[in-house]
């Protein structure tokens, strides 16, 4: 039987790949070529004055890696459709330095197809969040947005945990222990280390595991799922409560958007989260409650019977 | 006429004034996370979770004390069950506890100094600090560093299981200890028996 379901399994797994396969296989083969250097540690090319193979180290922030980009939430392009053709020859004139990129909204504004994303609203946002390029000169989308790998995790259904790990990495990539060296190229004033600005919080990383930065940073808008309203940190969540209470804002930002009735399950009062976490205060169960006032109130009944009978005899023996 | 019995030496005094302190902290503070609200704060969440730790930590040693002192005095022979009666020792102090006592009867159990508790006492005593409290402990500890607790057990978070044995353990913990002092109002006087967890000495009926 288990052979059957793996064999199925296995099957199903190739057709997949197939079909993802068709889909892309025209953009891999255009991108091929790009991501040979690319997609490379080590990328090499022919030395045009004496044909010999040149063999140099591709640098870090050159690379992409091509597993995350067909993966990534814009897979269906060629590297083409963003970069100017004129990449393909190497070495890469000089002038592509200064190529505009385009930006989310040249493709996404004003479109119906991607009217719920609410792409106008999420600029406003990010024009008025911390890292608008009004206080950070350079900063845009594609910061946080990774190009070449950015997916979308929230509204496709992943798990909490991972969509908290994909999340935080973003912020992380700039904001860890003693932030990365794009800081240098952005910030105009040097941040705390993580643990020192957080140090108020206990349980630190078990926290930045299992909450998001932009639960504590950025302001919930109405209409939009993610928020992206990072404002200046003297303004970020630092109340216990505003987690750790039943109604939990976590509740409010996690599902949105999902049924109520989704909440209630064996008891527990906020159900959704147990899967994923278990937040004090907030994970609560009516049954384990119900049943501990019972037994509590029959203890106090019993203590307080015994109690006066014990009254009522002294009385007595007394009186004789 | 009453004549007095040293019972409670004062490594066991020190240790029992240090457990209830703490006992006391951990359920207020207990509660009160497990209860926080918005609109109710008993205990200031931050405050509550530090008050908490640092009491889970305070009674954990402090019960190191009462094994080692169990371990190597005599006090520890005081929680040996004779299992062959076991049965009809707990029947005859219950019925005394329900009827007995309120017709000033003698108590089946007097207080000796050989044996302290009446099989009640002890199988309480035993139950609360050699089965609860341990369970308590571990799964506190464990809450501590939750970086130690199983992510998934069961197709829930395995941090919830551990929290839901804890707090159910300490509920029966503080089930525990409300009818502990309440029996220990029963004594020659309501207060006798506290009297004698400050000076070490019993006073018989
Ligand atoms: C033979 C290896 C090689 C190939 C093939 C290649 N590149 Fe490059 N590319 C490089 C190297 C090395 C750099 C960094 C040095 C430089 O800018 O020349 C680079 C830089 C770039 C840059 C950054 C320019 C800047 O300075 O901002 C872009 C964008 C780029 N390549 C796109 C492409 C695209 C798109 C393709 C495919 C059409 C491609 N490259 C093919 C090696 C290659
Ligand atoms: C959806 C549009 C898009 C696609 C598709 C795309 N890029 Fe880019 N790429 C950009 C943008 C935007 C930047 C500038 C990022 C920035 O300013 O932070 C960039 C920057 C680069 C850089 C410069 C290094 C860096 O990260 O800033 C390289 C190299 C690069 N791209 C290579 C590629 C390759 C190779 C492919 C195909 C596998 C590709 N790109 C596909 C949008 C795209
Ligand atoms: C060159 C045009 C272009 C640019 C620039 C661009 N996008 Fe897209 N984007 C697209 C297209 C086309 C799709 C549809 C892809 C598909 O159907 O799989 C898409 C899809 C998406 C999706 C949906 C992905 C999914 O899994 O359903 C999101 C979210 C998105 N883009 C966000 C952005 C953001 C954020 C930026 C800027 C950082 C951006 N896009 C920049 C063209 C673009
Ligand atoms: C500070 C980092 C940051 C910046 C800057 C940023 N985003 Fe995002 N954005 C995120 C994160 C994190 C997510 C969540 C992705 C997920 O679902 O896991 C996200 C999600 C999105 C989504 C998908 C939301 C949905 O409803 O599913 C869109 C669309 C988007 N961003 C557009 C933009 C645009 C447009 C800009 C620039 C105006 C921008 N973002 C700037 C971090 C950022
Ligand atoms: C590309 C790098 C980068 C990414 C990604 C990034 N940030 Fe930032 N962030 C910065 C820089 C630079 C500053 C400004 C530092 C300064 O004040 O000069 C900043 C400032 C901030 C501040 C304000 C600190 C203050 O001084 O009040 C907060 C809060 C913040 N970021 C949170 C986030 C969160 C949350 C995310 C993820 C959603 C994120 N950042 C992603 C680079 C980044
Ligand atoms: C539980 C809420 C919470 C979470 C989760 C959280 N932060 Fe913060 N963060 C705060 C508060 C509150 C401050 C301000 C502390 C202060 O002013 O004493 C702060 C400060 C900061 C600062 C400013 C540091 C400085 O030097 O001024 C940055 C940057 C930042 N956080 C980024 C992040 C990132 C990135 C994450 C996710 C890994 C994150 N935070 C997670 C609440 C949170
Ligand atoms: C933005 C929401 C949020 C805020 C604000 C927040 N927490 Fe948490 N806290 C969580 C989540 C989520 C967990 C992880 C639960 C789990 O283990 O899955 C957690 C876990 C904890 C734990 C660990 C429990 C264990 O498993 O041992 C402690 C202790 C804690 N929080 C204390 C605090 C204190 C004290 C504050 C205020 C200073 C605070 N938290 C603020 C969301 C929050
Ligand atoms: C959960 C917390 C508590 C635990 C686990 C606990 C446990 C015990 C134990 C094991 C003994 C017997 C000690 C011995 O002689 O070896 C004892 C005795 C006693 N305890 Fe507690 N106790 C707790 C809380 C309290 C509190 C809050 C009070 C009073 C305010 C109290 C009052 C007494 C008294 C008066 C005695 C002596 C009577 C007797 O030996 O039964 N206890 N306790």
């Amino acid at each position: 039987m288990k052979k059957v379901l793996n064999l199925i399994l296995f099957l199903g797994f190739t057709f997949w790949c197939f079909a993802q396969d068709h889909v892309n296989s025209e953009n891999r083969i255009a991108n091929r070529h790009c991501l040979d250097c690319h997609g490379q540690r080590v990328y090499s090319f022919v030395n045009p004055d004496d044909g010999s193979t040149v063999r140099k180290l591709m640098p870090v922030d050159f690379r992409v890696d091509s597993a995350l980009f067909y993966t990534g939430a814009h897979h269906i392009f060629k590297c083409v459709d963003c970069h100017v053709p004129e990449y393909d020859s190497f070495p890469h004139p000089n002038q592509l330095r200064f190529e505009p990129m385009y930006a989310c909204l040249d493709c996404h504004g004003g479109d119906d197809t991607y009217a719920k994303y609410h792409f106008e609203t999420i600029d406003e946002q990010f024009q008025k969040s911390v890292h608008s390029p009004e206080t950070l000169n350079g900063f845009t989308c594609w910061n946080c947005h990774d190009p070449h790998s950015f997916r979308i995790n929230q509204r496709t259904g992943e798990s909490i945990a991972n969509t908290i790990a994909y999340d935080n990495a973003v912020c992380m990539k700039c904001h860890f222990e003693t932030g990365s060296e794009v800081m240098l190229l952005l910030a105009n004033e040097k941040l705390k280390p993580m643990s020192v600005s957080h140090d108020w919080l206990p349980n630190q990383e078990l926290h930045f595991r299992q909450v998001r930065c932009i639960e504590c940073h950025a302001a919930m808008h109405d209409s939009l799922l993610v928020a992206h309203l990072v404002s200046p940190a003297d303004s970020a969540v630092k109340q216990c409560k505003e987690c750790h209470s039943r109604n939990t804002m976590l509740l409010s930002s996690w599902y949105r958007f999902q049924n109520i009735e989704n909440r209630n399950k064996n008891g527990f009062v906020n159900g959704v989260l147990l899967n994923e976490a278990y937040v004090i205060g907030a994970s609560r169960n009516e049954i384990l409650n119900i049943l501990s006032l019972i037994l509590f109130g029959l203890t106090l009944g019993g203590i307080l019977v015994h109690a006066l009978f014990r009254l009522k005899m002294n009385k007595r023996k007394r009186h004789e | 006429m009453s004549e007095k019995l040293y019972l409670y030496p004062l490594w066991l005094r020190l240790w029992h004034g240090l457990n209830a302190l703490f006992f006391l902290t951990l359920l207020v503070t207990g509660i009160s996370m497990q209860y926080s609200d918005i609109d109710f704060p008993l205990v200031r969440f931050d405050l509550a979770v530090t008050g908490h730790n640092i009491a889970g930590i305070g009674i954990t040693l402090s019960y190191f004390m009462f094994i080692t002192g169990n371990l190597f005095t005599s006090n520890g022979r005081q929680y040996r069950i004779n299992i062959r009666s076991l049965f009809s020792d707990l029947l005859a102090q219950g019925r005394y506890y329900l009827f007995g006592i309120f017709s000033k009867q003698i108590p089946p159990f007097p207080v000796t100094l050989k044996s302290k508790f009446n099989p009640l006492q002890r199988v309480s005593y035993i139950g609360a600090m050699y089965v609860l409290f341990p369970i308590v402990a571990i799964t506190g500890w464990a809450l501590l560093f939750p970086e130690t607790i199983a992510r998934q057990a069961f197709g829930y978070s395995g941090t919830l299981l551990t929290a839901l044995l804890h707090i159910v353990m300490g509920f029966f913990m503080s089930i525990f200890m409300i009818v502990h002092v309440y029996m220990c109002t029963v004594g020659k006087t309501p207060l006798s028996n506290f009297k004698s967890m400050i000076n070490g000495y019993h006073e018989a009926h």
